[in-house]
């Protein structure tokens, strides 16, 4: 506890002298309302912004414009229960003189399973992200500049040789499955990836997959 | 502040340091401290490694795991404007109180026709409002009004921008603020199938970057493909 003032108080009967009245306040109700302030707002204070991740949707192409197939593309087909399917190349609804018809295979999210989307990925990404690394180091090491880095990863990143990947939800895929293949993607570093809307011919194939929508 | 030890008494303690900075800690919390009001919606986000922050200035809209949409404008200077158009184009007459009372609120999810309703209702009842049923977002009718508020109010907070932007010339300071960015916050269980029809929404007023709002992963760093 605080010193208690005992000056003062036993001057009741006598004269009052003027003698050394002890000047300290009690400063005890005061230190108690400062730590009861603190402690409110200690747990009021929000410290952490929420954090983002930047996205941004491919513009409709004018109306008037073709088309062209995309190289090397890998389409991923999300559905309920947190079910991703994918299939490479070019839709093929049945076989033509380019290929055999799409089939799709099915991923897991989780990392641990055998055809998880991570490994998948990573596989199929390994040389960019080789070359990323390589890069990373010579950064590290302080062999490149911060602008020279930036401008060979976009340079690696934008390589046409390279995947393109397509995500594409059915109706009843949630938002999480979008964000965590969006994050896996960006974990293995791919440099080109857009949201695309599903066509009836996958949707198809996936509800196939599926089984009867209830 | 010395003191003779005094025989018998309480120990005596200078507690002035302590004091001191427990008044110190206070101001610091005080000054850093942001009150905000109670979102109608509490929405959990999935997780990312996504490390950006949220920019300050922003323009969010919240759908929450029924697929309703809130929205907000973070400049309540723009939000305030933004009723005003909005009001006189969905002719729903609003007091000038109700207004200023708007800018303070966080999100909302409501028809524009009950918004004065909404704005009167008390903190603890806005949550439950009966008429919350998100912000209407038809992308087929013309009742969409989500992107009017979108439309409205990206223009007014840019306007916003542009305006402290010409201040701060004139003052000749450092001009530190950013550009309004659009952010979507939105519950992991949502259906996909309801964010589209929100990104649908943006996409039809030529607007193309958003910030997801995820929460921090936990211990998210970019993994080693070595490993």
């Amino acid at each position: 506890m605080a010193e208690i003032a005992e000056g003062g108080g036993s001057h009741k009967g006598g004269k009052k002298r003027a003698k050394k009245q002890s000047t300290r306040i009690d400063m005890t109700p005061m230190v108690d309302l400062a730590f009861l302030l603190l402690t409110f707002f200690v747990l009021t204070a929000t410290f952490s912004k929420p954090k983002s991740m930047e996205l941004t949707f491919p513009a409709p192409p004018p109306p008037d414009q073709k088309v062209d197939e995309v190289k090397n593309g890998i389409t991923f087909l999300l559905s309920k229960d947190d079910r991703i399917f994918y299939y490479e190349g070019q839709f093929r609804a049945a076989d033509d003189e380019k290929g055999t018809k799409t089939t799709l295979s099915e991923l897991d999210f989780s990392q641990d399973a055998k055809a998880s989307l991570h490994k998948y990925l990573l596989e199929k990404n390994k040389g960019m992200q080789d070359k990323i690394r390589a890069l990373d180091i010579k950064h590290k090491n302080k062999q490149l500049e911060d602008t020279t880095f930036k401008r060979m990863v976009k340079e690696i990143k934008a390589d046409k040789e390279s995947y393109t990947f397509l995500i594409k939800t059915d109706d009843q895929a949630t938002y999480k499955n979008v964000i965590d293949v969006i994050d896996e993607l960006n974990i293995n570093v791919v440099g080109k990836y857009v949201m695309v809307d599903i066509l009836k011919p996958e949707m198809d194939l996936v509800n196939e997959k599926i089984g009867p929508t209830n | 502040m010395s003191k003779k030890p005094s025989k018998g008494g309480a120990p005596a303690l200078d507690m002035t340091p302590m004091v001191d900075l427990a008044f110190l800690l206070v101001t610091f919390f005080m000054l850093t401290a942001s009150f905000r009001m109670a979102e109608p919606v509490v929405v959990d986000p999935p997780s990312s490694i996504g490390m950006v922050d949220l920019p300050d200035n922003h323009i969010m809209v919240t759908i929450d795991d029924k697929g309703r949409a809130f929205f907000g404008i973070s400049n309540s200077t723009a939000k305030m404007n933004a009723l005003r158009q909005m009001s006189t184009k969905y002719n729903v007459p609003f007091t000038e109180e109700q207004i200023i009372k708007f800018s303070g609120l966080p999100s909302f999810g409501v028809d524009i026709k009950d918004l004065p309703a909404y704005i009167d209702a008390k903190e603890d009842a806005r949550t439950n409002f009966k008429g919350q049923r998100g912000v209407p977002l038809d992308t087929i009718t013309p009742n969409n009004q989500l992107k009017d508020w979108i439309s409205i109010g990206g223009t007014e907070a840019v306007k916003m921008y542009e305006e402290a932007k010409i201040k701060a010339a004139e003052a000749g300071g450092e001009f530190k603020a950013e550009k309004p960015r659009y952010a979507i916050k939105c519950a992991a269980t949502t259906k996909y199938i309801n964010v589209k029809d929100v990104i649908k929404t943006f996409t039809d007023l030529k607007l193309y970057q958003f910030n997801l709002i995820t929460s921090l992963e936990g211990g998210g760093t970019v993994i080693d493909p070595t490993k």
